[in-house]
């Protein structure tokens, strides 16, 4: 997908001033934290299972090339096959050639980010073959043409109006009397147009939660139960997962599963969860006859290793992007790509390069609370301050903004000059800022003033004041005798 | 003053105010309320006059040589303290929890910066818990919020300490808004580079604060209640904003944050 990230301020104020996705992000800051925070509470060990996930995935990143070749040695033996795709390209081509062996016209689709970050959609289409997404959220941004807003509910930034608007204008044989003004109606609609689809499908293709190197099987997990329909049906299934998704053990996938949904959406598990292995064995009721996983790289092997390496642990349960202040201000089309939040501020860069993806890292106030409710734990703050540190490193002192921050080190590594150079500042800015206590405009922080008052110092530092004692500030010598 | 005080009495400890760059240069009547607390509280206390900032402006821009070289400076200034103490959350974060992640994989500041850490207290929970304020002896009549700022909370856990002291003023009641953890906005230079998210965020803060029904609104670092209070007076909100030192030192004859001084305005 074309991103425009490098737009993500103007992208920003656009969404602030969107009534619709404003009473959207309200609902979901107020809706899932709270789920979160309940489900969390039920389960005394909730923290302690955050630490063993944290173990698993460590463990997996440190011999990510051992478990993946007994996960493809593992689906092989059981008649499936391992295709290794090192970018989107090679990722595309792979799927297009198993549609075309498998003759395939329509291919039905569950909610797959991986799918996304191929763009796998615009391609087939591009190349003759239907893509029908099967999961509500998915179907409805589809038909309207647009990036997912939040990785785990695509179509959060929308209205039930905007939903029903849109079926409107695209299901044509819907009767004009029929009503559509709840959620359960809007899901009985998705539902009638899609049930032909599932059955005309040649292919199926899924993304996958996990993949588990002992078993050679993927996990899947929705709400909707669409990815049961979508794998089992069609003869074909198609598996696209990013090679960090891997796990060693059921065991391992089970502790994992404990955090995801709790996490995600407060329930203990989601409605469907659901282990592949390989194709249909002779005896089994249903089934594809032929299993495909195809393995993602798009750049992740060369963050391990790096400063971004636990990036990797990510489960894609979207607790950091429901719990962002800045992702609950601006949403997640502003960002530009297909991940979001915290978490997409910190991969994009990865996949699409920190000079396209500069805005996202800097567009945080490192308040922590992604970090702190990352079933994972994973550190996104620090690695937002690393990404800044490459771009640093990369771009030295470009900017007006980074001289000017130059100068400030400078300053603040020089004490006696800095006190003269601040003490003299601000017994200016107090001086005339004095009348009213604050500033309504300042040269040089209208960022600050074009919507904040800014207060006025008071005269002296309290350096001044406390080693030197008052210059004709009477605060300083009142303050000083207060002790 | 470089050197810490000979103490008078072995028994109180030695301690090294890091009054930050805020209260230095913006309101200084903090560090006054700082430098009262910690004296009631038994300490000796001095302000080394070649202290400048903790780096933080240098270090969440990605300049990690200059931060390196702040923090080496202030480490040096500060060493021989028996304890660190700073009016913020923020800038206690700095010093406490990444000047060791910065100098981890260094063999001779490494382990300075950990000895260093060890010492370093954000100033409310230093007042709660290491050396207790004990009996607040304070009034302040008012009802007032309590926000949570992002390192005190997140980075430190300082959640009920400054609850607990505030308790003890006499008159002061706390009204806990529902947002009282979520961030004000501020973020030093994100307030200015991405100043329209900013105000969103700010404004997020200053909607709960009405909610609460609250006059006053309290908190442990200056970046956020000077940016809560610009917020809250370009809206023309009525709700003062104040350091919490202020309040648990009595220090009613300073105005609030962006009010000209003496008798704190009474109407926007």
């Amino acid at each position: 997908m074309q991103s425009t990230t490098r737009e993500f301020k103007e992208n920003a104020y656009a969404a602030r001033r969107d009534p619709q996705l404003q009473d959207a992000l309200q609902r979901l800051g107020h809706g899932f934290p709270l789920k979160r925070l309940q489900a969390a509470g039920r389960l005394p060990e909730f923290e302690r299972l955050r630490d063993q996930a944290r173990e698993i995935k460590n463990h997996v990143l440190e011999h990510l090339d051992f478990y993946l070749e007994r996960f493809e040695e593992r689906v092989t033996e059981q008649g499936g096959h391992v295709h290794w795709a090192t970018d989107a390209e090679a990722a595309r081509r792979i799927i297009l050639e198993i549609c075309r062996k498998a003759g395939a016209k329509a291919v039905t689709k569950s909610k797959s980010m991986i799918g996304e970050e191929i763009a796998i959609n615009d391609y087939l289409e591009d190349h003759g073959v239907e893509p029908i997404e099967t999961d509500l959220g998915e179907y409805i941004i589809q038909l309207r043409h647009e990036p997912p807003s939040h990785i785990i509910a695509p179509a959060i930034h929308l209205s039930m109006g905007q939903v029903e608007e849109t079926f409107r204008e695209k299901h044509t044989d819907l009767p004009e009397d029929r009503l559509l003004d709840d959620p359960e109606k809007l899901l009985t609609e998705a539902r009638t147009q899609l049930r032909q689809k599932f059955i005309a499908a040649d292919v199926g293709l899924t993304g996958a939660n996990m993949l588990i190197a002992e078993t050679g099987s993927n996990v899947l997990v929705t709400n909707e139960g669409n990815a049961d329909l979508t794998y089992s049906l069609p003869r074909v299934h198609i598996v696209i997962a990013s090679l960090e998704k891997i796990v060693p053990t059921l065991e391992d996938a089970t502790a994992i599963l404990r955090v995801l949904a709790r996490s995600a959406t407060g329930q203990e598990m989601s409605v469907y969860t659901t282990f592949c292995t390989g194709p249909r064995r002779p005896g089994d009721l249903d089934g594809p006859d032929e299993y495909h996983v195809v393995l993602l790289d798009n750049g992740r092997s060369e963050l391990v290793g790096t400063e971004f390496q636990e990036m990797l642990r990510c489960i894609r349960c979207g607790a950091c992007l429901n719990h962002c202040p800045v992702y609950g201000t601006v949403g997640g089309h502003a960002y530009g790509w297909v991940y979001s939040g915290p978490m997409g501020a910190v991969l994009i860069p990865g996949l699409i390069g920190i000079d396209e993806a500069g805005h996202l890292p800097n567009a945080s106030t490192l308040c922590g609370r992604c970090e702190s409710v990352c079933p994972m734990r994973i550190p996104l703050p620090r690695m937002l301050r690393a990404w800044r540190a490459r771009q640093f490193e990369r771009h030295g002192t470009g900017t007006a903004g980074r001289w000017a921050l130059k100068a400030w080190a400078m300053l603040a590594r020089r004490p006696w000059l800095y006190r003269r150079i601040m003490g003299l500042g601000v017994a200016f800015l107090g001086a005339i800022g004095r009348r009213r206590g604050r500033f309504g405009w300042l040269p040089l922080a209208t960022g600050w003033t074009n919507t904040r008052d800014m207060a006025a110092p008071e005269g002296d530092t309290f350096l001044q004041q406390w080693h030197k004692g008052p210059r004709g500030d009477a605060s300083g010598e009142r303050l000083r005798q207060r002790r | 003053m470089n050197t810490p005080p000979e103490s008078q009495n072995a028994s109180r400890p030695k301690v090294g105010l890091f009054v930050t760059c805020l209260v230095d240069l913006m309101r200084p009547g903090v560090g006054f309320a700082a430098a009262e607390l910690l004296t009631r509280a038994g300490c000796d206390i001095a302000v080394p006059e070649s202290q400048t900032c903790c780096g933080q402006p240098a270090y969440n821009s990605g300049d990690v040589a200059d931060t390196k070289a702040i923090a080496k400076a202030t480490i040096q200034v500060f060493e021989g303290f028996d304890y660190v103490v700073a009016p913020s959350g923020s800038c206690a974060g700095m010093l406490k929890v990444h000047y060791p992640e910065m100098f981890k994989d260094d063999p001779d500041w490494g382990p300075r910066a950990d000895a260093f850490a060890a010492r370093v207290f954000e100033l409310l929970s230093f007042l709660a818990d290491v050396m207790p304020l004990g009996d607040v002896q304070a009034a302040w009549p008012a009802k007032a919020s309590y926000h949570d700022s992002c390192a005190g909370l997140r980075e430190l856990g300082v959640k009920q300490e400054p609850r607990r002291l505030l308790a003890g003023v006499d008159g002061l009641e706390i009204v806990e808004g529902e947002e009282a953890e979520r961030c004000c906005g501020f973020g030093g230079l994100f307030c200015i580079k991405y100043e329209d998210i900013s105000t969103g965020m700010v404004d997020v803060k200053v909607d709960d604060l009405v909610a609460t029904g609250a006059g006053m609104v309290l908190g442990g670092d200056l970046g956020c209640l000077m940016n809560i209070a610009g917020r809250l007076q370009r809206r023309g909100v009525n709700i003062e904003a104040r350091h919490a030192a202020e309040v648990l030192a009595g220090m009613d004859d300073l105005a609030p944050i962006g009010v000209s001084g003496g008798a704190p305005e009474k109407s926007e």
